[in-house]
């Protein structure tokens, strides 16, 4: 076994997943402890561009034509040849719909052992966030094989697992026997209806928006981030918004990565459906709202002397 | 239409008929006139697809299983108005409507927002998904401490039934420390369950979920066993009539009365601790369980004139005729259903009342309520101003 | 007629308090209050659907914990055929190594077409159920799935990606699927349905014999994080708010 770490690149339709990045950046502060190199693995076919921006050390591109397209049949046959080759000291998995398919296969195939929800790595140890965040646990790497780990989000930024400079690339064989598993076809999500609770970003009003004419400043914003917009009982009452778009008891249920709340008071009618929300950032002026005792970030202030600003800060991002 | 049983019935409109005779007073329905009063006065019945009437008629041709085909008697927010104007004194809440939920229930045909709530008390003993560890954590902080049963070791005079919403809900939990207060004021000998505590149930049962309500009065009947009391009294209006009305068949036969009933009768105590908030105009929402179901309409009333300084003005509805808040047989857990299928969210015509009065504060006497009326007065023309008030709230502030 | 096996497990209650043990590597189990792990309650669901549609048997399978005859009687009364509680020290140093090993024993037996599992657990620390039971039984393993439809001698699964794109994989059987959402939310059953349940069904009780951990994670320590206190306040006028919100928004990978 050798001290390297291996991240397994992840990427769908010709876009790597920010979860690589974040991956690579963990695997950075692993490698240092464990004296190793980062080795991203690229697997797909003619993908070979995509290793250019991956700050790793170097990059091994497995290319099949059953790689096309993610399968997990595939892919635990293209990695499990090579992880049993290589040995290396830890590899990297994203803990989503590509990366957990694989991983689990892949430790009772070869019988490594396998630590899953890594958010953080601190002295050569691996910290997983288990129970809704409610508890963390530290693992220890084996000493005797590789240890398999799955990755969540939240410790590295992807810019951290950015290179400027290509790194070197060198390609493995890749063998692949009948897969069990194909890809018949993608079904584009449908962008007429929105499903807010399916949305990343939100940018929720409530009566703070005060008229109909002011949604469009929380449109535009929801258009920079990349979000949509959502509302608590009182607007959508309104008439302003549809009842897709409502967020708690009477509406819907949402976890976003971000919840921008614009005016919204946080009574618990509310909060219910959206407490869960990765990040939830509060504007609102009256300093004992309810929204800042579950808010990451709050500021007290008017949210219409901000929308302005802001949207000009976002432009300019 | 005198007969038990017709030929031509499905064997489960047969039996579903046959089944309405078990509640007090079930076999009023055979003398059903078709007069059309309990749908023409159901807040919700211009909605459902089969109001009460309708399903009367359905029942008497033997097609009742269309009925529970349809969801719209989960419209249905057991507010007894049917059964007040109801000539043939059908027991129409209790025996026709809550049926048909329960077999609606059991077919699975049920919302997901009532589902949770349901599956909620099971787990937890309160709808609202809370730890039942927590259930006393609203008397955090508070001086002196609250008597719990299980700590206190001892008979008290009265045991207090605190509630699910009284317990958990933000808003609400005020009005319970209000009380706590008002008792302390009184020198009430006094307990509360605390975790030991469960769910009265009574929505749940008018929602359909009977076997959860049993499992719920169960759990609180052995609660109640472990304990010496003279009295249990409750600020929960639902919690009331559980206790006074269901739970005895259960076997589990204890006095109890609502705290509007209790602080009535120590009238004389209050008056005298009674200083007055200033000059204001209020008036009073008959909550369902309180009033049409219960009677209890003159004690929350002598209540309110005691306070010095306030001015009592009615409602276009009151008394019987008064307007539900929308929350009750399950509605506190429909309100996304009924609004869809609505447009209308029974809340805001109350609140909109309350405001034609010029009232400074509407005063309730149920839990239920101040959340579900101070959230309509935020969008109703001309509610703004309005202030919700428990009675109780009302009474600690003129202390 | 499709031999539908699920395999569920009980998972810490999150609307309770967590502690740790005194060993310091685990969750104190006394105060712990477990319910159902929703994505097996999802997969449950998932597996009634099928039979409801195109017929087949619905076996359930459970490792041993406080309310696992709860949990198996409401799932008969859903419409599961067949309940069996592995019986064996899960108490322990539990882990998903050891409990899919024992998962993989039982519904051997079984021969079932289609495994069905929930896609991940609260308290998965290494890795889910589903993969592993798949590799120890020799099946082909697809998850994150919503929605399943058997034709034959294979299954087509959506399979979701972040940002709502579905994939749809055609799998051979028989294979596992770990189940993401099923095609209909849970579906609710009256308590006295449940209460019958415990009366009529049957729980086969098998013993697993000695259990094999190893694969699970090497735990140093387990600690609860410290609790975040109220909102971080954004001080300053309109522009710092924005300009930090904006680097917020950054940090976030969100611009």
């Amino acid at each position: 076994m050798n001290q390297d770490i291996f991240v397994v690149v992840e990427h769908l339709r010709g876009q790597v997943a920010d979860i690589s990045y974040i991956m690579l950046a963990a695997a950075r502060d692993l490698a240092q402890a464990t004296g190793g190199e980062v080795v991203a693995v690229l697997l797909g076919h003619n993908a070979q561009a995509l290793a250019s921006n991956l700050a790793a050390n170097h990059v091994l591109y497995g290319d099949h034509s059953s790689l096309a397209e993610f399968t997990s049949d595939a892919y635990t046959q293209a990695l499990a040849g090579l992880l049993s080759k290589e040995a290396p000291r830890a590899a990297f998995f994203g803990s989503t719909s590509i990366g957990s398919d694989v991983a689990g296969v892949l430790s009772a195939r070869l019988g490594l052992p396998l630590v899953s929800s890594c958010v953080q790595i601190a002295d050569g140890n691996l910290i997983s966030q288990i129970c809704g965040g409610k508890i963390m646990a530290e693992s220890a790497l084996s000493d005797e094989v590789t240890t398999l780990v799955t990755v969540i989000p939240g410790g590295y930024k992807p810019a951290q697992g950015q290179a400027q400079t290509s790194p070197a690339v060198t390609t493995f064989e890749v063998s692949i026997a009948a897969p069990r598993v194909s890809l018949k076809q993608y079904i584009e999500p449908e962008v007429a209806d929105v499903d807010i609770s399916a949305e990343n970003v939100l940018i929720a009003v409530g009566r703070g928006i005060q008229t109909e004419d002011n949604l469009e400043l929380a449109e535009e914003l929801a258009e920079l981030l990349g979000g949509v917009v959502c509302a608590s009982r009182p607007v959508v009452d309104q008439g302003w918004l549809p009842t897709a778009r409502m967020v708690g008891k009477s509406g819907k249920s949402v976890k976003p990565k971000l919840y921008l709340a614009l005016g919204i008071s946080g009574a618990p009618e509310h909060v219910e459906g959206m407490a869960d929300a990765e990040m939830i950032i509060a504007i609102n002026m009256d300093p004992d709202a309810p929204i800042f005792d579950i808010a990451t970030y709050g500021a007290e202030i008017d949210l219409f002397d901000l929308i302005d600003p802001l949207l000009e800060a976002l432009e300019g991002a | 239409m005198a007969a038990n049983t017709i030929s031509h019935f499905s064997p489960f409109t047969q039996e579903f008929y046959q089944s309405l005779f078990d509640v007090a007073d079930g076999e009023n329905i055979k003398t059903c006139l078709q007069c059309a009063n309990c749908s023409g006065v159901c807040p919700l019945g211009y909605v459902m697809d089969f109001p009460p009437g309708r399903m009367i008629s359905w029942l008497r041709a033997g097609i009742f299983d269309e009925v529970v085909e349809s969801d719209s008697v989960w419209m249905c927010v057991s507010c007894y108005a049917c059964v007040e104007v109801c000539p043939k004194n059908i027991p129409l809440t209790p025996g026709l409507m809550t049926r048909a939920k329960e077999e609606m229930l059991l077919a699975g045909n049920i919302p997901t927002e009532l589902q949770s709530a349901l599956e909620f008390s099971q787990r937890y003993g309160n709808p609202l998904g809370e730890s039942p560890r927590k259930r006393a954590e609203w008397a955090n902080g508070l001086e002196p401490e609250v008597p719990i049963m299980r700590k206190l070791k001892r008979p008290v005079d009265v045991l207090w039934f605190v509630g699910d919403y009284p317990s958990y809900h933000p808003r609400v939990q005020q009005t319970t420390r209000a009380f706590f207060k008002l008792l302390n004021a009184l020198g009430i000998d006094f307990g509360i369950l605390g975790p030991e505590e469960s769910s009265d149930g009574d929505s749940q049962r008018l929602a359909g979920e009977r076997g959860l309500f049993e499992v719920l009065a169960e759990k609180n009947g052995k609660a109640f066993s472990k304990y010496e009391f003279g009295e249990i009294i409750t600020t929960d209006p639902h919690a009331y009539n559980a206790l006074k009305n269901e739970y005895p068949a259960l076997g589990i036969k204890y006095p109890v009365r609502h705290y509007t009933e209790f602080l009535v009768e120590h009238l004389d105590g209050i008056k005298a601790l009674l200083k007055g908030n200033g000059e204001m105009r209020v008036t009073y929402h008959d909550p369902c369980y309180l009033g049409r179901a219960n009677s209890v309409y003159d004690a929350p009333r002598e209540l309110l004139e005691a306070i010095p300084g306030i001015e009592l003005v009615e409602m276009e509805h009151n008394r019987t005729t008064s307007l539900c808040c929308g929350g009750g047989g399950g509605g506190m857990w429909l309100d996304g259903f009924q609004w869809e299928k609505s447009g209308a969210r029974l809340s805001d015509w109350r609140v909109k009342e309350a405001a034609d009065t010029q009232a400074d504060v509407l005063a309730v006497a149920c839990p239920y309520e101040p959340p579900r009326f101070e959230d309509a007065a935020k969008t109703v023309a001309g509610a703004d101003k309005l202030i919700v008030k428990d009675i109780i709230e009302l009474l600690a502030d003129a202390l | 007629m499709t031999n539908i096996v699920v395999l569920a497990k009980l998972v810490p209650d999150l609307v309770e308090e967590l502690e740790i043990a005194e060993s310091g590597t685990a969750l104190d189990m006394e105060w712990l209050r477990l319910i159902i792990n929703e994505f097996d309650n999802h997969a449950t669901e998932q597996a009634i659907i099928l039979k409801e549609r195109s017929g087949g048997e619905v076996t359930v399978i459970a490792p041993e914990a406080e309310g696992a005859n709860e949990m198996l009687y409401t799932i008969a009364a859903k419409g599961a055929d067949r309940l069996i509680m592995l019986k064996g020290d899960f108490e322990d140093g539990i882990n998903n190594h050891a409990l899919a090993r024992a998962f993989a024993g039982a519904a051997k037996e079984l021969k079932p077409d289609l495994v069905l599992t929930g896609v991940q657990a609260n308290d998965d620390l290494d890795g889910s159920v589903g993969p592993l039971v798949a590799e120890y039984l020799g099946m082909s393993y697809v998850g994150y799935i919503s929605g399943v439809s058997v034709s034959g001698e294979t299954v087509v699964a959506r399979k979701e990606y972040p940002g709502g794109l579905i994939a749809e994989m055609e799998v051979t059987l028989p294979a596992v699927l770990g189940i993401q959402a099923g095609e209909e939310p849970p579906r609710y059953v009256a308590i006295s349905k449940v209460r019958q349940m415990m009366k009529t069904a049957t729980i086969d009780e098998q013993e697993v014999g000695d259990l094999d951990a190893s694969g699970g994670a090497m735990v140093q320590r387990m600690y609860v994080p410290e609790a975040a206190e109220r909102a971080e306040m954004l001080e300053g006028d309109e522009e710092e708010v924005a300009a930090r919100l904006v680097e917020i928004f950054k940090e976030a990978g969100l611009v």
